[in-house]
């Protein structure tokens, strides 16, 4: 290993995982988002299919825990449909379909606090349903989803670290190796957790930015 | 394909898992509600010698992943200290202390939504600090919480699947094993999520019937 004083010469070995576990957050969280944006508007739809479409995803992949749908498809679906995909793909979809999930019910929220007379006037303004939503309702919702969809990318990050079950050499699976061969289990669990602490402090900064951006010029004047 | 005769063999094991399971999540239910109150009193103390380390504990046990801090207790016991709690017993704990720091905020929202004056009033009663939580805060602080409570009951459900990996017989472990030795995973793996669905949409509908109760009792 390196010559770097203990713990710290456990670092190099382990960080070798950071760049997975970076990975399977980013694309993990941009499969969230669209999940939650897809979803979570078709909740609102007039349509009935698409609102049973939303319900019956929101309760699966909410309902059935993160580590039991990265098994089921990892494990289960290839006997069922001879479709397998490889362990970071898995990580990353079902992930992000899992957070998702969470993350459609904040935009069905954020759309049900727009007041009534906004889609009213776009109607007057004959507007289309998609311009109604692009141009009128999404950025006055987006003010209201960045704070919790902070805190759904925060717990993404931290179901990350089940990829490692399904072989994925992330973080904490790395951590895991080495611990296997050096029993220095106190040093090195003890690195994971303030890498990931730090990695949540990240996101945490980030998302206070975002929110900073999105509310210049805004008046909070409350009532409608 | 599916094989119903799997179905019925895989049951018990299924189900023997589930108990554990369940023992689980009420082993660490009950030391996330007791330790969580903690930390939220702990939060309100004037003394910054008390008050920070509870901060620090919540907003870091919060921040990273329940996996890591299962096996950082779990092998620490094996490597460290020698032999030390069963696989059970390490999951307990780590549930229970994990989500204590997401009922502390739940419970300090309910402390920050009792009126200054019930305070002052206790203090003009001369109560000691106990008698103040225990007579006059909590009977009002905890009913309007009682279903935030419980969404994070349900939460804690979701991820006690979490202890197969440190080796503890529970419902998905049962599962896993059952796979590696039939080479079957199909079955095992679907009847878990299906019952992990179901339990969880009947704890989502107990909430929804607590906040109801609450709601009624409250206005």
């Amino acid at each position: 290993m390196s010559n770097l004083p203990p713990p710290l010469d456990l670092l190099p070995f382990l960080l070798e995982g950071l760049w997975i576990t970076v990975i399977i957050t980013l694309g993990g969280c941009a499969v969230a988002i669209g999940m939650s944006v897809l979803f979570g508007v078709w909740s609102k739809s007039t349509d009935p299919i698409l609102r049973w479409l939303s319900a019956i995803y929101i309760t699966v992949f909410r309902g059935a825990s993160a580590l039991i749908l990265l098994y089921w498809f990892y494990f289960a679906m290839p006997e069922l449909t001879n479709i397998r995909l490889d362990a970071i793909t898995t990580g990353i979809l079902v992930l992000g379909a899992n957070v998702g999930a969470y993350g459609a019910e904040v935009v069905r929220a954020s759309l049900e606090a727009i007041p009534k007379g906004q889609y009213q006037a776009a109607a007057a303004l004959n507007l289309s349903r998609w311009q109604t939503m692009r141009y009128v309702i999404f950025p006055q919702a987006i003010l209201s989803m960045i704070p919790p969809f902070g805190n759904l990318m925060i717990e993404l990050l931290k179901g990350t670290a089940l990829v490692s079950t399904i072989t994925v050499a992330d973080l904490t699976l790395q951590g895991k190796f080495l611990r296997d061969d050096t029993h220095r289990s106190f040093e090195i669990f003890g690195l994971l957790l303030v890498i990931y602490f730090l990695l949540s402090m990240t996101i945490t900064g980030v998302f206070r930015l975002l929110e900073h951006r999105h509310s210049q010029g805004r008046d909070y004047g409350g009532g409608n | 394909m599916w094989k119903w005769d799997v179905v019925w063999q895989v049951m018990p094991d299924i189900l023997n898992g589930l108990v554990v399971t369940l023992e689980a999540v009420a082993g660490g239910m009950v030391l996330a509600l007791l330790l969580g109150l903690l930390w939220a009193v702990m939060r309100r103390s004037k003394s910054h010698y008390i008050s920070w380390p509870a901060w620090g504990v919540v907003e870091f046990v919060r921040s990273t992943p329940l996996l890591v801090q299962l096996f950082f207790v779990y092998y620490v016991m094996i490597d460290i200290v020698g032999r030390g709690f069963s696989p059970l017993m390490t999951g307990i704990l780590v549930l229970g202390v994990h989500y204590s720091c997401y009922t502390a905020e739940v419970y300090r929202a309910g402390l920050d939504g009792i009126a200054r004056g019930q305070w002052n009033a206790a203090k003009a009663l001369n109560l000691t600090p106990y008698q103040t939580y225990r007579y006059v805060i909590l009977p009002q602080a905890i009913p309007p919480i009682l279903p935030n409570l419980g969404n994070y009951l349900i939460a804690m459900l979701k991820e006690a699947p979490l202890l197969s990996t440190i080796t503890v017989l529970e419902i998905l472990n049962e599962a896993k094993i059952f796979g590696n030795e039939h080479y079957r995973y199909l079955e095992p793996l679907t009847i878990v999520g299906v019952l992990f669905i179901l339990l969880s949409l009947l704890a989502g509908l107990s909430v929804e019937w607590l906040r109801k109760r609450t709601a009624a009792m409250t206005s």
